[in-house]
């Protein structure tokens, strides 16, 4: 009987704690914008760090937090309050903290969310509202092409927008005649890939088999030991951890000192360079991106020695990506004196902002609002005990459309599983 | 399809199969006998590979990686079983709650601790080649999977079919009441089981995080294989952990290399069909 | 059965509540609310079977998907209207259930849990490989908010929200009904012994399947509800993870308690959304939050309050609840 009473004592005395507290966190929550004694810049910025993309979603928040803090958090002489919500890689609640961001702690711009998914999520809520959003990593083509809108500005990349030239690449300069892909099955592989086919083949190349596997498959032996040997290098384009298990298969396999392998830009991400189980199963590999922490440029230098100090690892291609967006913010809300609310003008100012210097390279935006800039193929070498992507070749001046006049580009269907389709295909 | 073909693919398979009968040996024990459900076995699992890659970081050796894995979750499954999952006996739902929190809390906690790159523990150098047979190619780790896998079966199946110790256990899993009157200290028996159970899960996942990497998430990628894969085989039958691992592997990987555009289909779908057929799993005791 | 009026009370409380909101709290709440409702009636309609049948079930949301993947694909490729289209989401979940019932409802209480998780993952493989229908793994967008009679829109969220709540009490209702009737005792039966039942001369199976569909069916208007709210589908809402979660509602708030889970709904809701604004830290945290809520309220929240306010005749000892006697069949 006592214990009955003590429990319920309990009980009833952690309930009313929990009110308290939730009646101060809600107090917290509410919002901040009468509390702020001077009006600040608010950023949204949704972020992914828990959950299966919590490694990118890091990456990408590391980035942008250190181009605020050598700026001691003032974008263009506006003090910024950065409001980080975690979605959890999880569609539904990424368009909840857009949500929350948009209507509750009314920003003034809001960061995409990583995946494509998440950004398709929010983009009608976001569009409709107006509220200027900036892509930083999420690629997904249509994006910036059929489904862009006017406060939509995108400084990361397009899935496809590497693999272009690097097809041509492939075909005139490395001399392959014939290769098989191997890729996840979903959207951001078939970009990637479509783009490589289009202007590999284009130029005399043939994909002569194509295989998809799920994302997040754990065992790619069944995939790795279907892979023909009649060919000239394997194409492979995963994301995270497949990346790793793929490259370790491919070697363990026996392929990788037969068949060189070559693949989209994750596919040697500094992220997932340091996570490789030996330093042979990425040696070698030859990927196309917009970044390499090896560049050897003032910028890329200086940026890479800054980050290696800050994070003790090579900056990868999210945290560049999302520094050099806190640097065009910088310079778009510094080209306004800082006038933020009015929106109009800053979208025009975020539209026609150029860096001829940033980390990756000069960078500027197309009418498409996606941006132009140099593409790196880079090779995996292994330098003073670690893997590193080294330049070998720069294209300059790539947009998201490559040397096809847009209006042509767009008559073709959306880079998919099916399309290019696999005319050589066995 | 040439023989190779069908030869590399069983190989292939059953090193999987294997890897998933580490994961499940432990699950067996703790959920197939003691019938807890411990969401939380795919954190044993994560934390044991994370555990197991700072010590293969420090010193290199393989078997100290999964005695350290395994030794440090076996404490954490002391703690849990003790202290939490005790007094929740035989009550599902009450323990599917504590499990799921204790899970959430893990699998953060690790993302704090080890970070979110995804990271691979180093395969020891005398098991970095490959057997060559014509053309059939077949990694020695893969294979020391398999010889690991086959070792622990038989070693838990004679602990628990053998030793006194096994029938102890038997006897405080069937009838507890029976069990305390006859001297034994159940409470003491089923903290150990448990503790084994976690230990073998932690083991997996030094044994997986060389195969499959480590990395945020792969405690709740491979909390529902491992379940399904117990529950296929039976609930309480080791025997059927076995068998029901080695034919998820087999056809898994079957599937996907003869029909790779069912790839999303040839996990759990021949599950879904085996427990259409028998209910109580292929050798359970319902 | 003797009603409870103070229950009733208390309802009828949080109902005018919830009503006066809109006037007062910024509209992120009534998005929280909204999604509280969507996943309040798929956790209810889950509760059918947990609590009350004693069928845990990890597949779930595969009702929820398939409702809200058919009004996706016929309110954006074929532009039917609202009500038509509501009706054949929930009449696929119905549908649904009536097939997967079949290949379950044999096994019990581990292989159910098990079969109806490879059901779901089935269905969740379909989602992402299907493109053309489904969109794969960027799902499905663009569905627009109804239109009622009247042209009266709901691209507000203050009108949907009431909309939501509409729904929410309608579908609470439903459910009540079906448990306090003759045919949720039985059920009650079955989940206390289904031995028992069957030399009663109960036809177990058949009340088992009916509730399978039952469950389906209310979890299709969830599922449906939520596809117009967010006005996209996605493979995620079919995953392990989300029959997982609203498993998490029933048996935080309370299984075989009805309510529960609604308040089970919101309480993981708010939590897992201001948490995750407050710290990076907000999984330790929750997870932190369920162990203790175990501890101190094994029988979920509605199942403690219930032992805290409502009070029981004098010289009667605690029944302990059969809900938790019932794991083993």
């Amino acid at each position: 009987m006592a214990h009955r009473i003590v429990r319920r004592t309990l009980l009833k005395g952690g309930l009313a704690l929990a009110g308290a507290t939730a009646a101060r966190a809600l107090d917290r929550l509410r919002p901040v914008v009468y509390a702020q004694p001077a009006p600040a810049f608010r950023i949204g910025f949704i972020a992914d760090i828990t959950g299966n993309v919590a490694p990118s979603g890091r990456d990408m928040l590391d980035g942008f937090q250190m181009y605020l803090s050598e700026k001691n958090s003032m974008l263009g002489g506006k003090q910024v309050q950065l409001i980080v919500e975690d979605a959890g890689g999880v569609p539904a609640n990424a368009l909840t903290k857009a949500r929350k961001l948009i209507e509750q702690d009314r920003v003034h711009l809001l960061t995409a969310p990583l995946l494509a998914n998440e950004a398709y999520a929010v983009r009608d809520y976001v569009a409709e509202r107006g509220t200027p959003m900036i892509y930083m990593v999420a690629s997904a083509d249509d994006l910036t092409q059929r489904k862009g809108a006017p406060n939509f500005v995108r400084t990361g990349w397009s899935s496809s927008q590497p693999s272009h030239p690097f097809g041509e690449y492939a075909a005139t300069e490395l001399k392959y005649k014939r290769i098989a892909t191997i890729g996840s099955d979903y959207a951001f592989g078939y970009e990637v890939l479509g783009g490589f086919q289009k202007t590999f083949e284009l130029h005399g190349g043939q994909i002569v088999q194509k295989i998809w596997a799920p994302l997040g498959t754990p065992d790619w032996s069944p995939y790795v030991t279907q892979l023909r040997r009649d060919v000239d290098a394997v194409y492979a384009v995963q994301v995270g951890v497949d990346v790793i298990r793929f490259a370790k298969a491919y070697r363990q396999y026996g392929l990788k000192d037969k068949i060189p392998l070559i693949g989209g830009g994750l596919q040697s991400d500094e992220s997932l360079l340091r996570g490789m189980g030996a330093p042979e199963d990425a040696t070698g590999i030859l990927t196309c991106l917009h970044w390499a922490a090896g560049l050897t440029t003032l910028a890329a230098r200086k940026f890479v020695d800054a980050y290696n100090a800050k994070y003790k690892k090579d900056p990868s291609y999210y945290a560049e990506t999302n520094y050099t967006g806190g640097m065009w913010i910088d310079t778009a809300v510094q080209r306004i004196d800082g006038k933020v609310d009015d929106r109009a003008a800053f979208l025009r100012s975020m539209l026609a902002v150029q860096l001829p210097n940033a980390p990756r390279g000069p960078v500027r935006l197309d009418s498409y609002h996606n941006p132009i800039q140099n593409e790196y193929v880079r090779k995996v070498e292994y330098r003073n005990g670690r893997l590193v992507n080294t330049v070998i070749h720069t294209f300059h001046n790539v947009s998201q459309f490559w040397t096809f006049a847009p209006a042509e580009f767009l008559k073709q269907p959306v880079y998919d599983r099916n399309y290019p389709p696999c005319r050589y295909c066995g | 399809m040439g023989a190779s073909f069908y030869v590399q693919q069983a190989l292939n398979g059953l090193s999987f199969g294997a890897l998933l009968f580490l994961l499940a040996s432990g699950l067996t024990l703790i959920f197939g006998l003691m019938r807890v459900a411990n969401i939380a076995h795919g954190s044993y699992y994560l934390l044991g590979a994370y555990v197991g890659l700072s010590v293969m970081r420090w010193t290199g050796v393989f078997p100290l990686a999964i005695l350290a894995g395994g030794a440090a979750v076996a404490l954490i499954g002391i703690v849990m079983q003790r202290w939490f999952l005790a007094r929740f006996h035989q009550q599902t739902l009450p323990q599917v709650l504590l499990t799921m929190g204790f899970a959430f809390f893990f699998s953060d906690q690790a993302l704090l601790l080890w970070g979110g790159d995804p990271q691979t523990i180093p395969v020891p150098k005398v098991l970095a080649g490959a057997l060559v047979l014509g053309s059939v190619y077949f990694p020695a780790y893969r294979l020391f999977v398999i010889a690991v896998g086959l070792c622990v079966f038989v070693g838990l199946w004679l602990l628990l079919e053998r030793t006194r110790l096994g029938a102890t256990v038997r006897a405080a899993v069937d009838d507890a009441e029976m069990a305390r009157g006859l001297g034994i200290n159940v409470g003491r028996v089923m903290t150990g089981v448990f503790a084994l159970g976690a230990f073998l899960a932690a083991a997996g996942g030094v044994m997986g995080g060389a195969f499959l990497s480590i990395y945020p998430g792969a405690d709740f990628d491979v909390l529902p294989l491992t379940f399904v894969v117990v529950i296929m085989g039976g609930l309480g039958s080791l025997k059927g952990a076995l068998i029901g691992s080695l034919l998820v592997g087999l056809l898994d990987n079957f599937g996907k290399a003869l029909f790779p555009e069912l790839s999303y289909f040839t996990l759990f779908a021949p599950m879904a069909l085996i427990l259409a057929v028998r209910p109580t799993g292929l050798f359970g005791r319902g | 059965m003797r009603r409870s009026y103070s229950g009733l009370a208390a309802g009828t409380a949080i109902v005018a509540a919830l009503c006066a909101l809109p006037m007062v709290a910024p509209t992120y709440y009534l998005h929280l609310l909204t999604l509280t409702f969507c996943y309040g009636i798929m956790a209810m309609s889950l509760d059918l079977l947990v609590g009350y049948t004693g069928l845990g079930s990890l597949g779930h949301a595969a009702y929820f998907g398939v409702a809200g993947y058919m009004v996706g694909v016929l309110a954006t490729t074929y532009g039917w209207g609202f009500w038509p289209a509501a009706g054949a989401g929930v009449f696929a979940a119905a549908f649904t259930a009536a097939m997967f019932g079949l290949l379950a409802i044999r096994a019990t209480g581990p292989y159910f849990l098990i079969i109806t998780l490879a059901l779901g993952q089935v269905v969740w493989g379909l989602a992402y490989r299907w493109v053309s229908v489904t969109g794969g793994d960027n799902g499905l967008r663009g569905i627009a908010r109804p239109v009622l009679a009247a042209g009266f829109s709901m691209s507000r969220i203050q009108v949907f929200y009431y909309f939501a709540m509409a729904v929410t009490l309608v579908a609470a209702l439903l459910m009540y009904l079906i448990v306090t009737s003759p045919f949720g005792l039985t059920l009650r039966g079955i989940r206390e012994s289904e031995s028992r039942m069957r030399v009663l001369g109960y036809n177990v199976f058949l009340h088992k399947y009916l509730v399978f569909i039952l469950a389906g069916t209310f979890c299709g208007l969830a599922g449906v509800l939520y596809a117009y709210y967010n006005g996209f589908v996605s493979p995620a809402d079919v995953h392990l993870v989300a029959s997982a979660n609203a498993l998490l509602m029933v048996i935080l708030g309370g299984s075989g308690t009805l309510f529960g889970p609604l308040v089970g709904s919101a309480l993981l809701v708010f939590l897992q959304n201001i948490l995750s604004g407050i710290t990076q830290r907000w999984l330790t945290i929750l997870g932190a939050i369920l162990v203790l809520a175990v501890m101190y309220a094994p029988r979920g929240v509605v199942g403690a309050a219930r032992t805290l306010f409502v009070r029981r005749p004098a010289g009667r000892g605690t029944r302990v609840p059969a809900v938790e006697q019932s794991e083993t069949t």
